[in-house]
């Protein structure tokens, strides 16, 4: 366990320490945990990817080319290195459409964990710090949606809204929402009765300085290691919907576009699916090496809740 | 401690209730229900037609009425596919899910509570290894994939099991072993880290300081504790399975549930939908309840609201 790696010293002199000392702490924190290290290396991985997706893919991810088509990948006995991972049954390059692929996932992640974080963080302070009926009404709202069958319900909506990349991140956005807005209200709940926050309001500390100064900035810890996680799960849901072609159109290269139009040739051509798939799972299990990673390091108090 | 059965069985009455309402205005948040349900070619006049016989015209708080006094009484409308009652083919599809989803917790619940129990007793060990990379995997390996290398690998290739559908007995290994995969990731995770956790318990040192035989600490002290939180999660991971037999059941043709949504959804026969919708959210509800109830029953400890 990581928490015998953690010297005493180390925690108690934490409130000397500037910003560089702690990003210093956390490099050799990083570096002690090989399975962090791993989980960062194939997370930067797929953000090059998508940044750089022009650059580095050898063709245009859109480019048929018939004659080309269910080419095996370059290790079997027909492939050549012209299309490393092989192409699809329109000829388009799988490596170049993983690349692509990628900016989806990556959109989808990133910008769902930011409407659902915002989301969750608003309502779940309001929920802690005011308490009383206000708190009731937003954790009722947060207890029926979490108490639904969720995969069920994202394919539901996805299915009435339709297909377009703006409503897939609205709807990871909105319904992983409440899972930030109960982890904010307990976090919120607990600092405001730790001790500190006690001192500062006999102090004479406004309301404001309280929830600026002590409150916010005990949350950011616990809040990152949530959103890694629920940044892999997005990336994992988004998948599965493209599988079932609810996700974006068709048209956009996406890993879950790919293994839905794959399966269909999965017994004479599985590179086409296998690789997607593969790209998914490797994203995944970076991320999730990556939020274990953070959870050690940031908050050691969450090791054990949700995931 | 009736009180909080009592006020426990209110709150999913309320939650149902809360069901409901979602489920009907899901329905209308493109704000026309007839042209959602209705094919992309049909005409207007077969719309407003459509919209006269479903009566999407009337008042859309006398729409909801209806729509709350018939799923009490378990009418949801007919499927418009089928022209059948909505919850009929629901429940004709209901077993095949129940066995998918059972036997699928059970294979991981086999596997995953050994692993997860050596792990927690000798942190480090080769098994502890293997049972972390089970965790690691489970959670990150997507199943929908995976269903398709196994159907490759293990029922083409080397012909063991069936490709798909539910005609013999094995037919449900391979589906079953995919959609418990999560599952089974979870369970070692959560079964190894209780059992740390509880191992380093003031109770437990205690224990061994009189001197107690390890093995009866292990059995009585230990595994005991270590069951409290495997009930919940269990629980919450038989409602996680019924959400991903969509994939799994689409990927098998098991014809369950989760097939008819992916078919419901295809057909654009939103009733039908509606009707699975609500149908597993009773479950899912139902089983949190029950999962609550058992705490009592196995922690002495928990005496809610007493």
């Amino acid at each position: 366990m990581a928490t015998e790696q953690l010297q005493p010293a180390d925690s108690l002199l934490d409130v000397e320490r500037t910003f560089w000392d702690r990003l210093a702490y956390a490099g050799w924190f990083l570096w002690r945990d090989r399975s962090g290290i791993i989980g960062l290396l194939l997370f930067l991985v797929v953000v090059v990817a998508a940044i750089f997706s022009s650059q580095l893919s050898p063709y245009d991810p859109l480019e048929q080319n018939l004659r080309n088509n269910k080419m095996p990948p370059a290790w079997s006995a027909e492939g050549s290195w012209d299309h490393p991972f092989g192409t699809d049954n329109l000829g388009r390059d799988t490596l170049s459409r993983i690349i692509y692929g990628t900016r989806v996932s990556l959109t989808v992640g990133f910008f769902g964990v930011l409407i659902a974080g915002g989301i969750g963080l608003v309502f779940g302070s309001i929920a802690g710090y005011i308490g009383g009926r206000v708190d009731a009404t937003i954790m009722g709202a947060v207890n029926l949606i979490l108490s639904l069958p969720y995969l069920l319900f994202v394919v539901f909506i996805a299915a009435i809204l339709g297909r377009s990349l703006l409503n897939v991140v609205l709807i990871f956005g909105i319904t992983d929402s409440p899972i930030f807005a109960r982890i904010t209200r307990g976090e919120v709940l607990r600092i405001r009765e730790s001790g500190y926050v006690e001192s500062a309001i006999s102090a004479g500390a406004r309301r404001g300085r309280i929830i600026f100064d002590h409150i916010l900035p005990n949350l950011i810890g616990p809040l990152i290691t949530l959103a890694t996680f629920e940044m892999s799960a997005m990336i994992f849901y988004e998948a599965g919907l493209g599988f079932l072609g609810l996700s974006v159109p068709p048209t956009i290269p996406s890993w879950g576009n790919m293994l839905a139009s794959g399966r269909k040739y999965m017994l004479s051509s599985p590179w086409i699916a296998t690789f997607p798939g593969l790209a998914i799972m490797f994203t995944s299990l970076g991320m999730n090496l990556l939020g274990d990673w953070l959870r050690d390091v940031l908050d050691p108090r969450l090791r054990r809740s949700r995931k | 401690m009736q009180r909080y059965f009592l006020s426990r069985l209110v709150q999913s009455v309320l939650l149902l209730f809360g069901v409901l309402v979602l489920v009907f205005f899901m329905v209308r948040i493109t704000g026309d229900p007839a042209r959602l349900m209705m094919p992309r070619e049909a005409s207007p006049e077969d719309i407003e037609s459509f919209r006269e016989a479903m009566g999407f015209n009337r008042p859309i708080l006398i729409q909801f009425w209806d729509f709350f006094t018939g799923a009490i009484v378990g009418d949801f409308g007919k499927s418009l596919h089928f022209k059948t009652p909505a919850l009929r083919m629901v429940m004709e599809r209901m077993p095949a899910t129940v066995e998918l989803a059972s036997i699928g917790l059970l294979m991981a619940v086999v596997v995953a509570i050994p692993l997860g129990l050596i792990g927690g007793f000798n942190p480090g060990s080769s098994a502890d290894s293997i049972g972390r990379i089970v965790a690691l995997l489970g959670q990150s390996i997507p199943n929908f994939w995976l269903a398709l290398i196994l159907i490759l690998v293990f029922a083409v290739k080397l012909g063991w099991f069936p490709t798909f559908g539910r005609d013999e007995l094995k037919s449900v290994v391979l589906p079953a072993f995919v959609l418990g995969l999560p599952t089974m990731g979870q369970i070692v995770r959560l079964t190894r880290s209780s059992v740390l956790e509880i191992r380093s318990e003031d109770f437990i040192r205690t224990a061994h300081s009189k001197g107690l035989d390890p093995r009866v600490i292990y059995i009585k002290h230990v595994l005991r504790n270590v069951l409290i939180p495997l009930v919940s999660v269990i629980g919450v991971q038989f409602g996680y399975m019924l959400g991903g037999s969509i994939y799994i059941e689409t990927i098998f043709a098991w014809p369950g549930m989760g097939q008819l949504v992916e078919q419901a959804i295809g057909w654009r026969d939103f009733p039908l939908v509606q009707a699975l919708a609500v149908f597993t959210s009773v479950v899912v509800l139902a089983l949190n309840l029950l999962t609550d109830m058992s705490y009592v029953i196995i922690d002495p400890r928990v005496r809610y609201g007493d």
